[in-house]
């Protein structure tokens, strides 16, 4: 008969390993493709209504134009270039580069930042265009 | 040392060269979308009006169509297996787990048919 404490399961990583800031950039990568799965719906609505005609998209609009659609599409474009940046990241790993543990964490901070600066960038671009989505 | 099992051995069964189908496809989804998803973020910072003309006629072209097209197409199939990743991960009971991926699977069809459908009503002039 097996004694209780073979039944003890063994933790997640998370709750024994010290925290780390690539712990929660790898979070991050899956929160994002989460945010961006989101996003591909909202892309879709946009896309239909423009199809549907002039009263839906005049719709869709107002929709977008909503404070907290607004903040919502931000994060989106976020998740958008740091899961883009991040991910060309995982695909460097796949093909074996880039373990070590300094070069890990830069590139890392890299990844978080470049995301956020060409967000910046991307909605500077969009509204010195003068589009309001 | 073999990792194949005895009644496997037995039974003549070796592998399918299958198990890594997930993981290959989500790698080539990846990198059509790194080239997709720059396109689509650099055309929507260029485009400068979003009122319903400016939007027609944008995709009103058949470069835009047929990318566009393509964007949703491997986007959904990328988040399709991206978000399977995640059910299986955290829906731990065995029946929501079913329940979950079907409704996952669905949503991700039913979004890239509407998302195509609705750029080609476009390209093929027929919106309003």
């Amino acid at each position: 008969m097996s004694s209780p404490a073979k039944h003890v399961r063994p933790l997640s990583p998370f709750l024994i390993y010290r925290w780390q800031y690539t712990m929660a950039l790898s979070f991050l990568h899956r929160a994002a493709g989460c945010a961006l799965s989101v996003g591909l719906l909202l892309l879709v609505y946009w896309l239909a209504a423009a199809a549907a005609g002039a009263d839906a998209y005049a719709n869709a609009q107002q929709v977008f134009a909503n404070p907290l659609i607004r903040l919502v599409l931000f994060v989106i474009s976020f998740s958008f270039f740091y899961h883009l940046m991040n991910g060309v990241r995982h695909l460097f790993w796949d093909a074996g580069y880039g373990f070590e543990k300094a070069v890990a964490r830069k590139s890392g901070w890299f990844v978080f930042l470049g995301g956020l600066v060409l967000t910046v960038l991307f909605w500077i671009l969009i509204g010195s265009a003068g589009g309001a989505a | 040392m073999s990792l194949r099992s005895p009644v496997g051995r037995v039974l003549g069964l070796g592998s399918a060269k299958e198990g890594v189908s997930h993981w290959w496809s989500q790698r080539v989804t990846a990198v059509g979308l790194v080239l997709l998803g720059l396109w689509f973020a650099c055309s929507l910072a260029q485009l400068g009006r979003f009122d319903h003309g400016a939007i027609l006629s944008w995709i009103d072209t058949p470069t835009h169509a047929v990318l566009l097209s393509l964007l949703i197409g491997t986007a959904a199939w990328h988040s399709q297996l991206g978000v399977q990743v995640v059910v299986e991960d955290y829906v731990s009971n065995k029946g929501w787990k079913i329940v979950t991926m079907l409704l996952v699977n669905f949503i991700h069809v039913a979004a890239a048919a509407l998302g195509v459908f609705s750029v080609l009503r476009i390209a093929f002039g027929a919106a309003a």
